[in-house]
């Protein structure tokens, strides 16, 4: 094995053994601390994949803002209350049909599709040495995918008005 | 020696060497606010221990390490340990990617005075720095104290809340100079206008706009006065770290100021020119005075700092999320705006 693959199943084993913590842990605070490794760990595979900005932009959006608040709320809430209170994790039934329904489509995608849904072979990254790697991912996203990106965004932007009209709706019903 | 490992010597001397320095400066830059305050406020200041009390911040080390560590009885034992970790690594993190001095040459080797430079420099300064938000919140939670909670609380909303504009206002500087390595970033601002006006970024014509929300937002993100309510000590004791003492507490005191002194290295390296300054004299000189160049420029945004806290009294807390939100962040909302304009104008 080289290192390079060494490294990938460490952070592999890290992220998926940390995910696994994520949902078996009673305190919600130490669920969010290894939520926060599993993203490190991916953002980890993406430097592997040479593909900086994206490992970048991992940790600044999903441990840096996304996880904050998460860890915000969750600070908030009164812990002590909440461990008292019925659990809403013992849904087997629901989970189990869920999980079954995923399944079969998967294995219809695999079986059905055949050949087509194997992956192209990786031709080693960054094969266009003279752009730098965050220049590609903006050549890209403002030229090819243009039109996703502005739905994206549009859709980011509903979600904001909507949560600034729901605070709102609280306020004024306080008065 | 293959080339792997002399990188990995070479690269493991000059952390070495730069956390040492690091962390001098951290104890120095302690005695230079106390200082600075005093005289500000027409007091001595320390002045027992040393000429001037110079060794002041030695006697404060020693006076850490020898007291008692203790830890509350109902707090997250485990996450109360690692948060001044959690704090404490992403500051020593993120002077890596900062350019602190020319290319040098001793004898053979060519030695860059710069940990590494990254391609994406400045997004690896921002993404470390949004982890130690963790330290402070942890720290806050879990010392399972109601201070230390609300300290908590209010710096993470604080921090989030000011690294919008902070990341705005560097936006800008990316446009104009149209890359994310730090290293590239000050090597674009070598050379004068007409002989005489450095080319700092400082001096491009919206940047000074910046520059202001950069620093500002800085200071909050540093939680220091007057945007200190993380640890506004006449509501919430200490804040966050009420419940540390001995060493973890230390570990929390130092990273404020690695902190203070890398946003003031990253104000140095994007608006100020980095290392840039006159060169002049014997090759010896010329290999010391862009080191020199760059100190005084931190120094002199270190006493800017001091000298803010010596004159400010502190925002309420609904004032400081008003000043972020409805006034940071649309203004550097609008100078990203302004800025692209005037690039696509000169293109």
């Amino acid at each position: 094995m080289t290192f390079d693959q060494i490294l990938f199943y460490c952070l592999a084993a890290i992220a998926i053994i940390s995910a696994l913590m994520v949902i078996t842990r009673r305190n919600p605070v130490h669920s969010a601390m290894f939520l926060i490794t599993t993203l490190f760990s991916v953002a980890g595979i993406y430097l592997q994949l040479h593909a900086e900005f994206l490992a970048a932009v991992q940790v600044i959006v999903y441990v840096g803002g996304i996880m904050v608040l998460f860890l915000f709320v969750i600070m908030l809430v009164n812990l002590e209350v909440v461990s008292t209170e019925r659990r809403f994790n013992k849904q087997w039934i629901i989970a189990l049909i869920a999980s079954a329904v995923l399944l079969v489509e998967f294995g219809y995608v695999i079986v059905r599709g055949g050949k087509s849904s194997l992956l192209p072979p990786v031709t080693g990254p960054a094969q266009d040495l003279t752009r730098k790697n965050s220049e590609q991912i903006g050549l890209m996203l403002y030229q090819n995918y243009m039109l996703p990106f502005e739905i994206a965004s549009l859709l980011l932007l509903v979600a904001i008005i909507g949560a600034v009209i729901l605070a709102k709706r609280r306020l004024a019903s306080d008065k | 020696m293959s080339e792997f490992s002399s990188f990995l010597l070479g690269t493991t001397i000059k952390c070495i060497v730069v956390i040492a320095v690091l962390i001098g400066a951290v104890a120095y830059t302690t005695w230079l606010e106390r200082k600075v305050v005093a005289h500000l406020q027409i007091r001595w200041g320390p002045s027992r221990v040393g000429w001037h009390g110079l060794l002041q911040p030695i006697a404060d080390v020693l006076k850490l390490l020898l007291k008692e560590d203790m830890t509350p009885g109902q707090a997250s034992k485990f996450l109360y340990v690692l948060a001044p970790l959690i704090a404490f690594v992403p500051a020593a993190l993120s002077i890596t990617v900062i350019p602190f001095g020319n290319v040098a040459h001793f004898g053979s080797q060519t030695v860059r005075f710069q940990i590494t430079d990254l391609n994406v420099g400045i997004l690896f300064i921002f993404a470390v720095t949004s982890v130690g938000v963790y330290g402070v919140a942890l720290g806050g939670w879990a010392s399972n104290n109601k201070y230390s909670l609300m300290g908590g609380l209010r710096s993470s909303a604080q921090m989030i809340s000011y690294e919008l504009s902070l990341g705005l206002s560097v936006v800008s500087v990316l446009l104009v100079t149209g890359t994310l390595s730090l290293g590239q970033i000050v090597d674009l601002q070598g050379g004068r206008w007409f002989g005489i006006i450095p080319k700092w970024n400082i001096f491009v014509f919206p940047l000074f706009i910046s520059f202001f929300t950069y620093f500002v937002s800085a200071i909050a993100e540093t939680n220091r006065l007057p945007f200190d309510l993380p640890e506004a000590e006449n509501e919430l004791v200490a804040g966050f770290h009420t419940e540390y003492s001995s060493m973890k507490f230390g570990m929390f005191f130092l990273t404020e100021y690695i902190n203070m002194i890398t946003v003031s290295a990253i104000a140095t390296t994007l608006f100020f020119g980095g290392w840039h300054g006159p060169t002049f004299g014997p090759l010896w000189l010329r290999g010391i005075l862009p080191l020199f160049w760059f100190v005084s420029k931190i120094v002199a945004f270190l006493l800017f700092y001091i000298w803010t806290r010596g004159t400010l009294p502190r925002f309420r807390y609904d004032q400081l999320m008003a000043f972020g939100w409805k006034f940071l962040v649309p203004l550097s909302l609008a100078n990203v705006v302004l800025t692209s304009l005037v690039v696509a104008w000169r293109a």
